[in-house]
């Protein structure tokens, strides 16, 4: 974070301040929808806000969609409803969690895809490793055909062809 | 007098920068040791002098001189001392100022401490890094100089954001720049390396320390910046994969990923060609960093520092740097030899399959940041990407590293075997996954995910406590046995505990306090109490208590657990009639290693008319961790810095044989 982003974020917060979501004043009488809602502020973009959730922001905006959010859910819609009408009347924008679409599908594969390539370029450089652990060099191969030929009697040109891929 | 001063003496370090390129890439060629001597002492006076012009900015804001126009934008006759001081790196051309004496600061002590280099490769690395420090001090010189001065000076200054007037953040821009800079060095070392054509172990143990330093100064500058928004912002969150958070959080990562692939390259020979890639990306993401920040092409604009034209000039320089240099490595690449041979169970391995999960994070961040750029010029639609992608990819990466980290170690190199580490292991998994279970069994509202983040906490510390165990032999030598192989353990061996189990802090406080805190809030007359949890916080009353620059009002509240006075609060709301902001001071209790946290909000009316005040309580457990999890990271890594093995200078040594 450089100074000139603090400032951003200071501004940020002195314009909003506070997690505003929490407001004995806002909340839903039933715990366990008020419980649902503020799980889905936090999937919720305020819109003005810089890269906030309306959960953190005391924007104007922000409250008015968080009461429209806790309307939503009191009304007895579940997440994905909200979600879809959230969407349906502001854009993709309003959410903070991409949507899993063909337009976005490089960023949701791609750290699958980041770790996939890692992964096969590792398997790649242990094969490499393993062939030229298992391949001599001709001056190898000649030292080792004398070693064993001069134990075994046997012609050395015949097992250390460099040409041989199992010598 | 004293601020013309400071410009020419800026002027002189452009200068002597220019000179520094020159000197020692003319001192490289002829091989003349006198002009790369010379080169040497263009970098130490670049820095000194630039030294004397930063003093001299910083004279201007103590001394509040608003006919120079950075001041008067920037700072206030009433403001404290300490953030008269800070407001000289507050803006744009005061921190690219800062930016400088860094780059330059650097150069310096590769000049007057780099005597294990070989001639050749410091002459070329001393050409690059003022190279660097060339086209950055003309940049700030012509399009962002701190010393213009106004034809009509305004009688009081603009005052620095209320918010930015803070302890924590006076001192974290410094050390996030020494971060992000030292990066520079790494990078020099290795468009150097790669010009000489010399890569090899003693290449990867010259640019380790730079590295280490690098990377430590950022963990401590992103943490107090973290720390910061912890208890400035009022709302206790320490992390909003926030574009500028992200763009300090990416050299970062490839820091890390550099640090662990350097020590293959280093041991073993292998990787070269990766560790000089990572060692170009690490000050690739530096400047990708400046340019973000700066250029506004991703935040909203931002009349503080935000500015497109410069921003443009920005990622002109990025992008020829990053360009060139790696166009120069993808010459070279193909000549670099692979090096050592090892097999799928070994520490190369390890710290191989740690270099992908970083790379693949880094990407994840770079990805999650630009996205919404890339969408926007593909498709014209306009998407955000926030915290609930990066829990969704960033953090399993993560968690499957974090399942790696201990087994590194405790590999042997080239071939190692798993059972041998695996029985080590056992105390690590047993205490782990009984530290998940509990929590998912005594700990309410039950969570999976957060238990199995505890559990992999418990791996990483006592994974990381383990290898140290074992390198002492503890319990199965004498104790007198391990206590004298304790003393005789290598810093550096030390430095990769500490690290590791500071993740390890790290992830237990994280997890723990994402998911299991508390919060409350309520309006309250003086008298009337909140319940949170076990905690009663009283309010006792709220006063008006002014400070040098601001109007503040403060509330006394008393917390009592199990009815007994644990701490007296005294949050605050400010108000800073220079700018016309309002603030919150929360008042922190530190309870153990967790926070009781305490935020006065606004005045309301009232039944019958009386005030009441808006409070908000937030216990945080374990919230200390996450700061101390940081702390103790790049301790590892100062302490690894002073490891002998490091300042010797094998290379030096070598070049003597020979």
């Amino acid at each position: 974070m450089r100074r000139a982003g603090l400032a951003l974020l200071a501004a940020l917060a002195s314009a909003l301040c506070l997690a505003a979501a929490a407001d004995p004043a806002e909340r839903l009488p039933d715990p366990a929808q008020e419980a649902r809602a503020r799980i889905l502020f936090k999937e919720v973009r305020c819109m003005v806000c810089q890269n906030e959730s309306i959960e953190d922001s005391e924007a104007e905006l922000a409250v008015d969609l968080r009461r429209m959010v806790r309307e939503r859910v009191a009304a007895g819609d579940d997440d994905a409803a909200v979600r879809r009408w959230l969407v349906e009347r502001y854009g993709e924008f309003v959410m903070l969690r991409p949507s899993l679409s063909a337009a976005n599908l490089v960023l949701w594969l791609a750290p699958l895809a980041a770790v996939l390539a890692g992964g096969l370029a590792l398997a790649e450089r242990l094969r490499q490793g393993r062939e030229a652990a298992a391949t001599l060099t001709p001056e190898e191969a000649e030292r080792l055909a004398s070693l064993v030929g001069g134990r075994n009697g046997h012609d050395p040109a015949l097992k250390s062809s460099p040409d041989d891929p199992i010598a | 007098m004293i601020v013309e001063f400071g410009a020419f003496a800026m002027i002189l370090a452009l200068v002597l920068s220019v000179a520094q390129v020159g000197l020692s890439a003319v001192g490289r060629l002829r091989r003349s040791a006198l002009l790369a001597g010379a080169g040497e002492g263009a970098a130490l006076a670049g820095f000194g002098v630039l030294t004397l012009s930063f003093a001299a900015l910083i004279y201007a804001f103590v001394i509040s001189d608003f006919s120079v126009a950075n001041v008067a934008a920037n700072s206030h006759s009433e403001k404290p001392a300490l953030y008269r001081v800070s407001a000289a790196w507050g803006s744009h051309e005061g921190s690219m100022l800062l930016w400088n004496i860094a780059l330059t600061g650097f150069g310096a002590v590769l000049a007057w401490r780099g005597r294990a280099l070989p001639r050749d490769l410091k002459a070329s690395a001393l050409a690059v890094q003022g190279l660097i420090g060339t086209v950055f001090l003309a940049y700030t010189a012509l399009a962002s100089n701190p010393f213009v001065r106004l034809a009509d000076p305004p009688v009081e200054g603009r005052s620095l954001n209320p918010l930015l007037q803070d302890p924590a953040l006076a001192v974290h821009p410094p050390f996030l720049y020494a971060g992000y800079v030292g990066m520079s060095v790494v990078f020099s070392l290795a468009v150097a390396a790669l010009i000489e054509g010399r890569i090899d172990a003693a290449w990867a143990r010259w640019v380790r320390p730079w590295a280490l330093a690098a990377w430590s100064f950022l963990t401590v500058g992103i943490a107090l910046g973290s720390y910061w928004a912890y208890y400035e912002l009022g709302w206790g969150g320490w992390w909003f994969w926030d574009p500028v958070e992200n763009a300090s959080f990416m050299p970062w990562l490839v820091g890390a990923a550099l640090l662990h692939s350097a020590v293959v390259t280093e041991k073993r020979g292998a990787l070269p060609g990766w560790t000089v890639f990572l060692a170009i990306a690490a000050f690739s993401f530096s400047m990708l960093g400046a340019f973000l920040v700066r250029s506004g092409v991703l935040t909203s604009v931002h009349a503080f520092a935000v500015d497109p034209t410069r921003g443009v000039l920005l990622l002109a320089i990025l992008l020829v740097f990053s360009g060139s240099a790696f166009a120069l490595f993808a010459w070279r690449a193909p000549s670099l030899t692979p090096g050592g041979v090892f097999a799928p169970i070994s520490r190369e391995s390890a710290l191989v399959t740690n270099n992908i999960l970083l790379s693949a994070a880094t990407l994840t961040v770079l990805l999650g940041t630009l996205f919404p750029l890339i969408r926007e010029a593909v498709t014209g639609e306009a998407i955000s990407v926030g915290p609930p992608y990066f829990n969704l990819t960033f953090t399993p990466l993560m968690a499957l590293l974090c399942v790696v980290v201990p087994f590194g170690p405790l590999l042997a190199w080239k071939r190692g075997d798993l059972s041998p580490a695996v029985r080590a292991l056992l105390p690590a998994l047993v205490l782990g996954v009984a530290t998940g279970l509990a929590a998912l069994w005594l700990l309410t509202p039950r969570k999976a995910f957060a238990s199995l983040g505890l559990a992999l906490a418990v791996w990483l510390i006592v994974g990381a406590l383990t290898e140290a165990a074992q390198r002492i032999r503890l319990f199965k030598a004498p104790l007198a046995e391990s206590f004298r192989r304790l003393r005789g353990l290598p810093r550096g061996a030390w430095g990769a505990t500490l690290a590791h189990a500071g993740l390890g802090i790290f992830v237990l406080g994280a997890c723990f306090e994402t998911a299991w805190k508390m919060e409350a809030a309520q309006t309250l007359a003086p008298g009337q109490s909140l319940r949170l949890g076990a905690w009663e916080l009283v309010l006792k009353d709220v006063r008006r208590l002014d400070g040098p620059n601001y109007e503040a009002v403060t509330a006394r509240i008393t917390a009592l657990r199990d009815g007994r006075e644990v701490c007296a609060l005294s949050p605050s709301r400010r108000f800073y009639p220079a700018g016309g902001q309002t603030t919150s001071e929360v008042a922190i209790c530190s309870v153990d290693v967790s926070h009781l946290y305490v935020v006065l909000g606004e005045r309301r009316e009232g039944p019958g008319g009386k005030p009441v005040w808006l409070v908000r309580g937030y216990w945080n457990p374990l919230a200390v961790l996450i700061f101390a999890g940081p702390a103790v990271m790049a301790l590892g890594g100062l302490i690894s810095l002073t490891d002998r093995r490091l300042r010797l200078a094998p290379g030096r040594r070598r070049e003597a044989q020979t």
